[in-house]
């Protein structure tokens, strides 16, 4: 009896044992071929999208425009490009001097379980849900009406700064976390307090990590459109900080939404993509440089 | 008189009560060996000494620890503290940047900017450390470029350059293979000419081999303390015994 039973879950076993190798070697080549397909079709939509902007956008280039002052005529996008430009650095200036700070008193100062540490978390959790147009609305209420920015730079480029910071806050602080915690002691070991060790040792270990959130904030601020509109109008010319301008994204929504110069729309898009391809750059750069010292 | 002199000091971290009335005398230009097995307040008491403790939240200390005849836990400046009692760590943690660099932090934190006083501090403690013909070439080189064993006599140089009295190592050789360990064992015989020298280890025999004093913990006290050759030889207590003969531990 006890023999027989022995047999009888023997031999299945010994089925299932090779059925489980072959059903694993399909399993691991499913996974294989799921796992490249994925990445081809990222990479294809991607690389789509680019050729297509391309394809559609450069023919569309023309010099007029490139010229210096916008009119009905040229469509000119440079008011737009430095309005791009000016933008992101105007709201960079903001958000990434406070993110930091917050992030350094969060990781570095505060001490665990400190009621303020929750709550800050949770506000910059909330407020990195929020959709952009709710801070468009918020920036148009109370910077631009209540405060009398009027339309201008300076009320866009707060609004956004109040956007992006969640962000930069919270990959900081996740930059910050990286940082193992012997470097901080080796140098608290040697007397360094707390201000050196931040400066000298954290930060530029945490550069890296820092500078991708940065990154991401430029992402955001170059491709916004519905939190500018309320709060930085939509003037083609190169505005001063309480003058009125529109970012590229805001251009080409403006040329597209009339539907009298979709080629326009298409040339700007090629040139947007310059643009925030040259801004990473530039800030790859200067965080090596960074690191370096 | 005693280089540090530790009296009734017990360590609290939150309830639970780490170091029980530690009383300890550490002399002058010797190397002093804590054994003991794990988690039994070895590191703890080291750390006390140039209060490394202070970082951790929830640790409460009583008792005096004296450097010199001083309470280092009242009215005294912590990071002058730390420049007088250098710390070399279980696992080496150099700094990410050049050798240079991470031999001139100590000196530069306490105020030296001078080129040419900090080019002969580099190379004094890179000597001292016994690792100045293996960097002398490279000192532009990224520190993490090395190998273990040299990054751990890095850091020991590094402790070096910010001219401490006292050299705390918690487990300096536990994360090294064999010559690195043995080349380290000769620089810590070579550095207590100059430098009072206190040392946690796991190792035993490593005790034994650099050691002048001995102090064996358990569960959060001092079981004996004394010359290394008598607590190996003829230890006074029965626990002793048992550890160094490898009956627990």
């Amino acid at each position: 009896m006890t023999e027989n039973t022995a047999l009888r879950v023997a031999r299945p076993a010994a089925r299932t044992e090779n059925g489980r190798r072959l059903h694993g070697h399909l399993k691991s080549r499913l996974q294989k071929g799921l796992v490249y397909g994925a990445a081809a079709i990222t990479f294809a939509v991607l690389l789509f999208l680019v050729a297509y902007i391309l394809v559609n956008g450069i023919p569309q280039l023309k010099p007029s425009l490139f010229s210096w002052t916008y009119t009905s005529e040229n469509v000119s996008m440079v008011p737009a490009i430095i309005t791009t430009v000016e933008m992101t650095f105007l709201a960079l200036l903001i958000a990434v001097p406070l993110g930091l700070s917050t992030a350094i008193y969060l990781n570095e100062y505060a001490t665990r379980g400190n009621r303020l540490v929750n709550i800050i978390r949770i506000t910059t959790e909330t407020l990195s849900g929020i959709p952009s147009i709710v801070y468009g609305l918020f920036g148009m209420l109370f910077f631009v009406t209540a405060l009398h920015w009027g339309y201008s730079m300076l009320s866009g480029a707060v609004t956004l700064a109040i956007m992006i910071l969640p962000l930069v806050m919270r990959t900081a602080e996740e930059a910050l976390m990286a940082v193992p915690d012997t470097f901080r002691e080796g140098s608290f070991g040697l007397g360094a307090g707390r201000l050196r060790t931040v400066f000298r040792i954290v930060l530029p270990a945490a550069m890296p990590g820092i500078l991708s959130g940065v990154i991401l904030g430029i992402g955001r601020i170059v491709g916004e459109t519905a939190a500018l509109i309320f709060t930085a109008g939509t003037m083609a010319q190169i505005p001063g900080l309480l003058q009125s301008g529109r970012t590229l994204a805001i251009h080409m929504y403006v040329l597209s939404g009339e539907g009298l110069h979709m080629n326009e729309a298409y040339a700007t898009a090629v040139v947007l993509l310059v643009v925030v391809l040259l801004m990473n750059l530039l800030s790859a750069l200067v965080a090596r440089r960074l690191t370096k010292q | 008189m005693d280089k540090i002199q530790i009296e009734n000091m017990n360590l609290h971290y939150g309830d639970f009560h780490a170091l029980h009335d530690i009383n300890l005398g550490i002399q002058e230009k010797q190397i002093t060996a804590f054994i003991g097995p794990s988690g039994c307040g070895k590191s703890t008491l080291l750390r006390s000494l140039n209060r490394m403790n202070d970082l951790v939240e929830g640790c409460k200390i009583t008792g005096d620890i004296l450097l010199d005849g001083e309470d280092i836990y009242k009215g005294c400046d912590v990071n002058l503290l730390r420049k007088r009692v250098g710390m070399v760590f279980q696992k080496p943690n150099p700094f990410p940047m050049s050798i240079y660099d991470n031999i001139a932090y100590g000196p530069r934190t306490h105020g030296v900017k001078s080129r040419a006083r900090l080019d002969g501090i580099v190379e004094r403690s890179l000597r001292q450390a016994a690792i100045w013909e293996e960097a002398k070439d490279c000192l532009k080189k990224s520190a993490l470029s090395m190998s273990g064993g040299q990054q751990q006599r890095l850091c020991i140089a590094r402790a070096l350059a910010a001219e401490p009295d006292v050299l705390l190592m918690d487990e300096p050789t536990s994360a090294l293979d064999p010559i690195s360990t043995a080349k380290i064992e000769d620089l810590v015989l070579e550095l207590k000419k100059d430098y009072t020298i206190v040392m946690v280890t796991h190792n035993m025999q490593q005790a034994t081999r650099v050691s002048d004093k001995t102090a064996f913990f358990l569960l959060g006290e001092i079981v004996e303390y004394n010359d290394t050759e008598t607590l190996f030889s003829v230890p006074s207590d029965k626990r002793t015994e048992d550890y160094i003969t490898g009956r627990f531990g």
